[in-house]
């Protein structure tokens, strides 16, 4: 959920917009209930926030080519280039799917809470002047820019699962239909002025910066897509290691550094509210890193670096949706929380049952996603944001309540649409990459590139 | 001439070539090799899934000697590199039936070292 920031334009009602009077202003007459005190006097641009903002979308951007060195460490060497090109790729295919159709699915005018209509279609209307609603005192532009850094980590998100054998451009067709088809409508229902499922006259579920819509969203794709396309061939007892740990510890720390921009910038202002989800955001992080280091020198005798960067990541996925309405110590909770349940979901719960998430898309982002949701709803207190809500902890079981509803709908509609998809792109295009090609490796098979020369 | 093509454990590498250099045997070739043998690998853990780890990393020594620095050489790698336990490493003797040097265009024994 978005705070709305209407408090810092309302006394510097000034005249500032009127060099941009003809855009973005029509629909800002129809806001809601709170928005009639802004229509009352327009909001103002923040230099502050939309620095912060602005800023803030650049570490979002950094974070997809951090996961392209987390998971392109992960694989095997013969795929370390395709894992870095599909993120690359996403990085430029949902960006423009974005600007030509995704913000106004996204979050344009309202149709019934489940999508947003065509009228922002290539951002027609989407100007320099605050909106209503989504950051009310940054250039709407900022706005929309911030929020297409977190339309193309979502999809990235789910390379995890289909890694090192998946043909290019199904891939990249897949992308697309899915930005379009589970991304923009869940983003609508959750974040946009009477989403369905948000707190904008919708049910009141709690995300501050995306559990349900990234998170829950991409994992429940992932496990799509690791029952869909089958194990990898040899899997599990016949896999290489991981082939660059480095890389995957370089890229988790990119995510680290991003998710600061992901979270504390979701404040939509450079304010109380950023530092506190800057500072819930590192905690949970470092709670979570510990958690499963620890757990690895119980279950397997050491501590494994790829364990502690792994169990990182799941803490900064578990305090996304929470990291606007907790406390540090609710964080130190989420995190411990987060570390424990992805490490038991990825070490026994998928050793069991037996599904290749070839890089743990599902048991990390898709499980910590639940959870750090969920966790919300226990954890969540008025006394960090008056906008949110308080949690069953603080006396309100009801939020809990609609907490797991929001991910109940989520984790259904997500899995289904991801399914279908790939069930159609499949029998469209062929998805999996044949038996040879997987042998050869993707780089070759698919680019026609080598990661690493052995040769000067 | 005899071509020494020596399996030996990374960690004693230094040794034996500070064994070679002081029985003044000069030219030698080292790659990093992958390989097996009686000796069991040790397993990786990577989020808890177990890398039996059937290759282990050698290091393969390569080394042309005269007749005359056959027995010189094998006592230094054995020197420099046994350890005592299982994966020490192997050594292959070989005949060879030319050398020649590049730059002088010299052959034969002149040619080694």
């Amino acid at each position: 959920m978005r705070k709305r920031n209407l408090m810092f334009g309302l006394p510097l009602f000034t005249a500032l917009g009127t060099g941009f009077a003809g855009m973005a202003v029509a629909e800002e007459a129809a806001a809601p209930a709170v928005a009639a005190v802004a229509a009352a006097a327009p909001p103002v641009i923040n230099s502050g926030d939309t620095a912060w903002l602005l800023a803030s979308a650049a570490l979002v951007m950094l974070m997809t080519p951090g996961l392209a060195f987390f998971y392109g460490g992960l694989v095997r060497r013969k795929n370390v280039l395709s894992v870095l090109m599909q993120c690359m790729a996403i990085l430029c295919l949902v960006t423009i799917q974005w600007v030509l159709l995704g913000y106004s699915l996204s979050f344009g005018p309202d149709i019934k809470g489940i999508i947003g209509d065509l009228s922002w279609v290539g951002l027609n209307g989407v100007g320099l002047e605050p909106h209503s609603v989504y950051g009310t005192t940054v250039p709407h532009q900022a706005f929309m820019i911030f929020q297409a850094m977190f339309a193309v980590i979502t999809p990235a998100l789910i390379i995890g699962a289909f890694a090192e054998r998946i043909k290019f451009v199904p891939f990249c067709i897949f992308t697309l239909l899915w930005s379009t088809i589970v991304y923009d409508p869940v983003c609508h229902w959750v974040w946009a002025d009477k989403g369905l499922l948000g707190t904008f006259g919708g049910m009141g579920a709690l995300d501050f910066a995306g559990g349900t819509v990234v998170h829950i969203n991409a994992g429940m794709a992932a496990l799509a897509a690791a029952l869909f396309l089958g194990k990898r061939i040899g899997y599990p007892d016949k896999m290489s290691p991981p082939h660059n740990l480095p890389f995957a510890v370089l890229g988790a720390g990119l995510l680290w550094f991003g998710w600061f921009g992901f979270n504390a910038g979701s404040a939509l202002a450079a304010n109380g509210l950023a530092a506190s989800a800057f500072v819930v955001t590192h905690v949970a992080t470092a709670a979570a890193g510990l958690a499963w280091g620890i757990m690895d020198l119980f279950f397997n005798k050491r501590s494994t670096v790829l364990g502690v960067i792994t169990g990182a990541v799941a803490g900064l996925v578990a305090i996304t949706p929470a990291s606007g309405f907790v406390t540090p110590m609710g964080a130190i909770i989420i995190g411990i929380g987060a570390g424990v349940i992805c490490y038991i979901s990825v070490s026994f719960c998928k050793a069991k049952l037996g599904y290749d998430d070839s890089l743990d898309a599902f048991g990390v982002h898709g499980v910590g996603g639940i959870f750090g949701a969920l966790a919300t709803g226990l954890l969540a207190t008025k006394l960090v944001n008056s906008a949110g809500a308080d949690g069953l902890f603080y006396g309100n079981p009801g939020q809990l309540f609609i907490q797991i509803k929001a991910v109940a709908i989520t984790m259904v509609y997500s899995f289904i649409a991801s399914y279908v998809l790939f069930w159609i792109v499949d029998k469209l295009f062929g998805l999996r990459a044949s038996e040879h090609e997987e042998r050869v490796g993707l780089d070759l098979a698919e680019h026609r590139e080598a990661g690493y020369t052995t040769l000067e | 001439m005899k071509y020494i093509i020596a399996i030996i454990q990374p960690d004693r590498m230094d040794d034996v070539l500070q064994k070679l250099e002081e029985k003044e045997i000069h030219l030698v070739t080292v790659t990093s090799v992958m390989g097996r043998g009686r000796q069991k690998g040790v397993a990786t853990v990577y989020r808890s899934h177990k890398e039996a780890g059937s290759l282990l990393k050698k290091i393969k020594l390569e080394i042309a000697v005269n007749d005359a620095f056959v027995k010189p050489a094998i006592d230094a790698i054995v020197a420099g590199g046994r350890t005592g336990e299982v994966g020490d490493g192997k050594i292959f003797v070989l005949d060879l039936a030319e050398c020649m040097r590049i730059r002088t265009g010299e052959s034969g024994g002149v040619a080694i070292g």
